[in-house]
């Protein structure tokens, strides 16, 4: 099946659709006098939309507004630091996704602790790092858990091997962020006009389809779970246009390969075992109640926070603007330091570091030069 | 950072299976996915197996650009 995917018919269907996509936002400016403008939730299509040029392809016809979709763009400043200054115990070993090493915290990097010895390692899995805690026996294994509803399962799964096998010695710092709540404060806040939404597949085919309902019912727009292939995208773009136009608000599952209605019941049923609602703070946001999950009281011996404390002082002001740029108020070349003071060599705020940040994704492949 | 890939499933022992992803081979977990069979496809995240690919339904999705493609030439 996989080969079908990748034949050489889908450039000349993708030429189709894009052209489909430009007609139809054309009858969009015509109806309505201005341009469409959808919100591309989740980081991997913002990384994916600039590598395929169909962002730059549909420059003046959609706009596609990167929104607060990657985990590590939205991980706020006290945390960061609050995850880096972990590393300061004796006979710990930090592990981490690799996205991780390299966001400045207010003093350093993950990666600068590293090198000065510190026992910090990227692991594929949280699952490695209930392995590397079984191999330790004597060092305390702790897991830096950021993600959305896609990984926070992952998480979970890793928790039910620690508590399987009787591992002491590992525990997680949690910092996870669920999509729900974020979006419900940016249409409350109402500073960024949508059309409508590109719905993450990833995020989706743990939730469902019908999680999303919400944002027709409540907020009247329509919203399309799309892939990630240039196909799968400018379908979804397309069925956006046709309900904005149209004015029809419907959640529509672009995506049924991989998303079901109802979404993943193991996931969700092992994700609500451990964890529960929490109040979460996101960068340049602030903290919004219930918008992430934790451990449950009973799994306090697996929660790094309450196994060990840190310190953290009073976070680093910059003149990053990532928090802007995670509520889509403005593009990446707006902020002062794009490109200049600060580049994926030499990034200033997570949007830069991250590889599906919309600063990186911006400087890679939407830079005119 | 949720980058899914798709992978084959070569090998089922357990909770956990051996998958194939583009040429290289790799255990994921299948806690998730408990009713999955040798030789599907599965979205793989983070060393767990989140979703199992409906064939059909992608068949499905590529016959309906198919026919708009056909329908934009005709037209
Ligand atoms: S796929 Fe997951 S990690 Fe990646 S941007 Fe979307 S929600 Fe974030
Ligand atoms: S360009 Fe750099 S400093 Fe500016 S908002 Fe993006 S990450 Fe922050």
């Amino acid at each position: 099946m996989l080969d079908v995917m990748d034949s050489p018919t889908h450039s000349a269907l993708s030429r189709t659709l894009l052209q489909e996509v430009r007609m139809l936002a054309s009858q969009f400016q015509q109806t309505f006098g201005r341009v469409p403008s959808f919100m591309e939730v989740c980081g991997s299509h913002t990384m994916a939309l600039a590598r395929t040029g169909i962002k730059k392809a549909l420059e003046g016809y959609v706009r596609l507004i990167s929104g607060p979709g990657c985990p590590v763009c939205v991980t706020d400043q006290v945390t960061i630091d609050a995850m880096i200054s972990l590393t300061n115990g004796s006979d710990r070993i930090i592990c981490t996704f690799g996205d991780m090493m390299r966001v400045p915290g207010s003093y350093g990097t993950l990666m600068q602790a590293k090198t000065e010895g510190k026992d910090v390692r990227v692991v594929y899995s949280p699952v490695d790092a209930v392995r590397i805690a079984e191999q330790h026996p004597h060092q305390e294994v702790i897991f830096l858990g950021i993600g959305f509803e896609t990984t926070i399962p992952i998480l979970a799964a890793a928790v039910k091997e620690a508590e399987e096998k009787q591992i002491h010695n590992f525990s997680m710092w949690m910092s996870t962020k669920l999509v729900e709540p974020i979006l419900r404060r940016l249409l409350h806040d109402g500073e960024v006009l949508l059309d409508g939404f590109l719905l993450p597949g990833h995020v989706s085919m743990v939730m469902g389809r019908e999680h999303f309902e919400f944002l027709a019912t409540e907020y009247g727009l329509p919203a399309v779970i799309s892939g990630f292939e240039a196909l799968h995208m400018l379908s979804a773009i397309r069925h956006l246009l046709m309900s904005a136009l149209k004015q029809r608000a419907i959640v529509l599952n672009d995506y049924k390969s991989v998303v079901a209605e109802q979404g993943n019941k193991q996931a969700k049923y092992w994700m609500n075992h451990y964890f529960t609602l929490c109040d979460e703070a996101w960068r340049g946001i602030g903290v919004i109640s219930q918008s992430g999950m934790d451990f449950k009281k009973e799994y306090d011996r697996f929660n790094a926070k309450i196994k060990f404390s840190v310190s953290t002082s009073e976070p680093r002001r910059t003149k990053c603007r990532c928090g802007e740029v995670i509520r889509g108020l403005i593009d990446p070349p707006q902020c002062a330091l794009f490109g200049k003071a600060c580049t994926p060599i030499n990034p200033i705020g997570p949007c830069m570091v991250s590889s599906e940040g919309s600063c990186a994704a911006y400087y890679q492949y939407m830079r005119e030069e | 950072m949720c980058v899914g890939v798709p992978a084959k499933v070569l090998r089922i022992d357990g909770f956990s299976a051996l998958v194939d992803v583009m040429g290289s081979q790799m255990n994921v977990g299948i806690i998730f996915v408990p009713e999955v069979k040798i030789g599907d496809y599965v979205i793989v995240h983070a060393g767990q197996a989140m979703s199992i690919i409906d064939e059909q339904y992608a068949k499905e999705s590529l016959e309906e650009w198919r026919k708009l493609v056909d329908a934009r030439r005709d037209g």
